[in-house]
Order: structure tokens, then sequence, then C-alpha cells
């Protein structure tokens, strides 16, 4: 049963060490269902690890992580969890991801690409996937470059397409990493304007984005992320307006130095 | 008075050259198909990320790199007979120094076109809950398998002509047959032209194949 509500992705104590550099130095986060949650931070902050780590796209040094209620991968010596290759498969078919570099399949049109998450890992049949693929491109509103390879999209375009692969999979979170941060400025707008519809679907979405004006009309929470630690946590009229740190109001007056 | 050609002494003979240049074909075939086979094997682990797997995959390629391949022709020749009793007919000893020495090669190849794919495609799949297999199969090699193709033919290509070296162990590809002929004619700059040109022939409409199916594949993909 699912609620609107619910806790539906929990992490503890996560850290994360890229050799003798420890990105994450303990992350403690509840995320309920429907929370769209804008993750900020300067670069270096590890908020991409944390993003990556809630999808084990990056292993976890130590930590654990719970989807619905169910621990995944095993406790393992010093704190660190062994995973399971099926078990982190069927963990990344439920949390979706949106790339900074789309990451689109060259090989494959836009249509066979919001495909191959059905087909190939769902099992759902080629006619079925087709019907949702193409369902999803409309709603990104590609519906007319279906038969396109990424190679004759525009970034913005390609960036839709990676969005409608990521709903295929119908996720119960839905992760993007700086999904604006490689487009150019005039094409920010038409993905900022296709994640903010998603909005109305109640789909559980954290963002890490630099975008601050999107990051308080989108979200209902926002986390500011400092040398690995959560600093600050609250709705975005707070966090954003009234930080409670010193380092968070720094962060936020360097993107409002220029003003017009 | 300058060298008088006489290239009726290789037209009289043409059907033994033939019969080699047949053989010739079977075995750089054969050993495409063994070098392709052992290579895959030797390139899954150099891939896998496990030591004990790919210390001795990379050793024994780098071996095969470094060691010039008349060698291993003696070995699995004249070596297997006096180290193990396992007596091996010229054409099945020719297979095994071919095979084993270009699967050295083709691993590289293989290697080389599957890391050649991005990080970012390995990560999609991933991220859609991709299996190992099934994201090799469907992302990975789809996208590596363009790459490695004009690499593959020049591989070939030098196995082909590396096959000649069979000649050395008595096996009847074009260069033996041709070292017939010269015995019988005494007509070795003409024999040798011929071999020459039937090899040109051969390889150069192969190259020119490969380069249409390589152009046909790349507007399939840019489509």
């Amino acid at each position: 049963m699912t609620v609107a509500g619910d806790v539906v992705l929990q992490v503890e104590d996560l850290h994360k060490s890229f050799g003798s550099t420890e990105v994450l130095k303990g992350i403690d986060l509840s995320v309920r269902r429907g929370e769209r949650i804008a993750i900020l931070g300067s670069s270096g902050s590890g908020k991409s690890t944390l993003l990556r780590c809630l999808n084990v796209l990056e292993m976890p040094t130590r930590g654990r992580l719970i989807l619905d209620g169910e621990a995944v991968g095993k406790p393992a010596a010093g704190g660190a969890t062994r995973y399971r290759e099926a078990e982190l498969n069927r963990l990344r078919a439920r949390v979706g991801m949106v790339f900074q570099q789309f990451n689109l399949f060259p090989h494959m049109t836009a249509l066979e690409n919001v495909m191959e998450g059905p087909l190939s890992v769902l099992g759902r049949s080629r006619a079925e996937a087709r019907r949702t693929a193409q369902r999803h491109l409309e709603r990104v509103g590609l519906g007319g470059k279906a038969d396109a390879h990424p190679a004759r999209l525009s970034g913005g375009q390609q960036q839709r397409v990676a969005i409608a692969r990521a709903l295929a999979m119908d996720p119960e979170v839905l992760l993007f990493d700086e999904p604006t941060s490689s487009l150019d400025p005039e094409l920010v707008g038409e993905v900022l304007g296709v994640i903010n519809d998603l909005s109305e679907d109640g789909r559980t979405m954290l963002l890490v984005t630099h975008e601050l004006g999107f990051a308080y009309h989108f979200a209902t929470r926002i986390l500011f992320l400092h040398e690995g630690r959560i600093l600050e946590d609250g709705p975005p009229e707070q966090v954003l307006k009234s930080p409670r740190e010193e380092r968070t109001r720094r962060f936020l007056d360097r993107f409002t130095a220029f003003r017009f | 008075m300058g060298y008088v050609w006489d290239f009726f002494a290789v037209a009289r003979n043409a059907d033994i050259l033939l019969a080699g240049l047949g053989q010739t074909m079977l075995l750089s075939v054969c050993g495409i198909a063994v070098g392709v086979a052992i290579g895959g094997v030797l390139a899954a682990m150099r891939l896998s990320g496990r030591r004990t797997l790919s210390w001795p995959a990379l050793a024994f390629t780098e071996f095969y790199r470094n060691t010039p391949p008349l060698v291993h022709f003696f070995w699995f020749f004249y070596g297997l007979p006096m180290a193990f009793g396992l007596t091996l007919p010229p054409f099945a000893a020719a297979l095994a120094a071919l095979g084993v020495q270009s699967a050295a090669f083709f691993a590289e190849v293989f290697r080389g076109g599957i890391l050649s794919v991005e990080t970012g495609q390995w990560e999609a799949g991933r991220a859609l809950g991709m299996g190992r297999a099934r994201l090799m199969r469907r992302i990975i090699l789809p996208q590596a398998a363009r790459r490695m193709a004009a690499p593959f033919v020049e591989r070939s290509f030098e196995l082909v002509k590396t096959t000649t070296l069979a000649a050395a162990l008595a096996f009847h590809e074009t260069i033996y047959s041709a070292m017939v002929i010269v015995t019988q004619t005494y007509r070795p700059l003409e024999v040798y032209t011929v071999v020459a040109g039937l090899f040109f022939v051969v390889l150069f409409s192969a190259s020119q194949l490969a380069e249409w199916l390589e152009a046909r594949g790349r507007r399939a993909g840019a489509r």
C-alpha cells in the first residue's frame, strides 16, 4: 500500500569516500512520498554524489539505504554494506535518474530510447512498450520526434527524451542530476518547464540544481549541502529567504550579487 | 640484354597456385574464427575487473604481441610433439599458432572498442536497472562494434598475410605452392609477382567491401 506522505526512501549515516577523500560525511535523510526536494550546494559539497548513492550508481562506503521500508544490501564488516547485482538492478528499476549529460543511447531513436527500459527490464511487450513510450514522448512535447536519433536533437530535446525514458519505468523516485547544467541558456527553460509539469503527478523527485529560482517554485523542500553534510533542511521559503546558517547565506549571496 | 619475363610458366601451373590460394583462404577464415573466439574470452577476462582473470589475459596478450609469429608456428608444429608427444598435421599446427596469436590482437581490438564507449552509457543502462549481460548486448556492444570495425578489418588483413608463414610447415598454401612451381619452372620472379598480385586482388576487394559495409553502417547509425 502506498500512501502519500509515508517514507519512501531513507538513508542512515551515509558515507562516501573516493580514495582518502571523504565526500559524504554522514547523511541522514527521510524522503516522504510526493516530496519534491531540491538539493543545493557549491561544487564539491557532495550533492551529486549523494544523488548517485541513492540509486547506488556510487557504492556508499558506509550507511544504510531503505526503499519502501526494505533495507537494500546486507550489512558487512566495518559498517559497509554488500549489494548483490540483482538487488541493485531491482532498486534502480524503481529509482529513475536523469543525467546532466543526458546519456541517451545514440544507436537508438528517441522512441527506442524510451522503450528500452520497459522492454528489456520490465519485460513488457514491444507493442505495449511502444505505446507507453509514444505517450511519454508526447508528454515531454516530442511526439513528433519519435523516429529521430539523438544526434539530430538539440540538447534540450535530448534531455526531454531522457526524462521520458526515466518516466517510462514509472519510478517511485525520480532523481535529476543537474539536468540543465550542460544546456545552452535558451534551452534551460523548456527542460525546467517539463520537470515542473511532472509535479502534478505527485511523484517523488530529488533534484540537484543551481537554478535557485526554479528550486524555489518547484521544490516542497530544500536541502543545502556543505562539505558532505546537510547544513540546512526546510521549506524553500525558509531556506532561501531566511537561512539559519551563515554558510547558506554566503552561498545564496553569490547568486544574487548581480540583480537588475 | 634485359630479363625476359615468361608468365606462361605460371599460367601452365595456375591450378597448383589457385589450389594454394584456396588453402590460404581456408586457413585465414578458420584463423579469424579461432582468433575472434579466443580473443573475445581474453577481452572479457581483461575487462572483468578481477585480477585473477585480467592478469593472465594481459600476460598472454603481451607475450604474443611481442614475439615473432614464426616462432609460434614452429612451437606448435615441432615443439608439441617433443614436449607432449602430440603431433599436429601442418594445417592444425598453423591454425593453432595463427588463432592463438591473432587472439591477442583481436582481444585488444574488442577491449579498445568497448572501452571507447562513454561511461555515461553504462550509467544510463544501469540506472534503468539493466544487468551486466543485457547492458553489454543492448547498449555497449552495438556502439562498440562500429568503432571496432576498422581495426578489426586491419587485423584480419594482417592475419591473412601471416598465413604465408604456414609454408614453413610445408602446408600447401599459396607461398608453398609457389615454391613448388618455382622448383619446376625456375621462374621465381614471375611466380612471386603473380602471388603478390593474387593477394592484392583478394585483400583489396575485401577492403572495398568492408568500406562499403562500414559506410552503410554509419548511415544507418546517423539516420
